[in-house]
């Protein structure tokens, strides 16, 4: 059951950012969403790292930190997520100097 | 404090921290003003912070914190208030209806394969260890977890790690050069 809700909350934010995504015209608010995608993801990671038993099984302390590749994983993501926001806006920053525009259905010239 | 204690208060805490950061993720998408949206995915971001708490995470909390509410949270309200003249708020595509009922699904069918198309017992750390294994579980999360992600992430996932750091530098000179003046 504990396991379990976190995984469903987990679920619940990626869905609600999913929705988000494929939803919103303004470019920011894709990136909000994404981000909650993110998160529902970490909180997954972190719960099944805190519930559930690695292939190795933990007898020594050394053997032990397997246990927390969930949160090695979240350090990663996290990380990916910092640079790819910090990229993100710069696009986003540049489209809007040149087309005065922020809305991804604005931005088509390669559709044309 | 062992690995499978449940007491009140952390159900409580559960359950609130939970309410608050799934009602103000849904505000963040149908809040028309885009800058109070940013403040409630601050709040978002707050809320899984306490959750990684609840899982016994603070060094990741503690991560979340300064990276996500300090720093990506204050470049997505600048970035919004640099290009704020325009009225339009935060619209919707025309085909917002068949996203929704996908996310939905996408949310049913996780429900579905969480909570029947899983065996959990065979893999729960509260049943498949025996008591010294636990302790020693219960010593990695709540005495020695920074030392041991460190020692993960400077051997087993060290070549992550480096490229990681290569990563960021890129993104850093990448943004550096698209919003330079010519």
């Amino acid at each position: 059951m504990t396991l379990e809700r976190f995984l469903i909350l987990g679920a619940i934010l990626f869905g609600i950012g999913l929705y988000g995504v494929l939803s919103k015209k303004h470019a920011i608010a894709v990136l909000m969403s994404l981000e909650i995608m993110f998160n529902g993801v970490n909180i997954t990671a972190v719960a099944l790292s805190r519930y559930t038993v690695p292939y190795t099984v933990p007898d020594t302390l050394e053997a032990a930190r397997f246990l927390l590749t969930g949160h090695v994983f979240t350090v990663f993501i996290i990380t990916v997520a910092a640079a790819e926001v910090a990229l993100g806006l710069a696009i986003i920053i540049a489209i809007y100097r040149t087309r005065q525009s922020v809305l991804v259905t604005d931005a088509k010239e390669l559709s044309r | 404090m062992t690995l499978t204690t449940e007491s009140f208060a952390v159900e409580l805490a559960f359950w609130i921290l939970s309410i608050c950061t799934v009602i103000s993720a849904i505000a963040v998408i149908q809040i028309q003003d885009l800058f109070r949206s940013a403040l409630f995915l601050i709040v978002t971001l707050l809320g899984v912070a306490g959750l990684f708490i609840l899982l016994g995470a603070e060094f990741l909390a503690g991560v979340q914190l300064m990276v996500y509410v300090g720093a990506i949270s204050v470049l997505i309200i600048f970035a919004i208030l640099m290009t704020r003249d325009l009225e339009e708020g935060n619209p919707s595509h025309s085909f917002r209806l068949p996203v929704a009922i996908v996310a939905i699904i996408f949310i049913l069918f996780a429900y579905y394969v969480i909570t029947q198309g899983t065996d959990w017992n065979g893999r729960l750390i509260s049943e498949n260890l025996d008591a010294e294994q636990q302790k020693v579980a219960a010593t990695v999360f709540f005495k020695e977890s920074i030392p041991s992600l460190a020692r993960m992430l400077l051997t087993d996932f060290v070549l992550a790690f480096e490229m990681v750091s290569v990563l960021l530098l890129a993104a850093a000179l990448g943004a550096l050069a698209l919003v330079r003046d010519r």
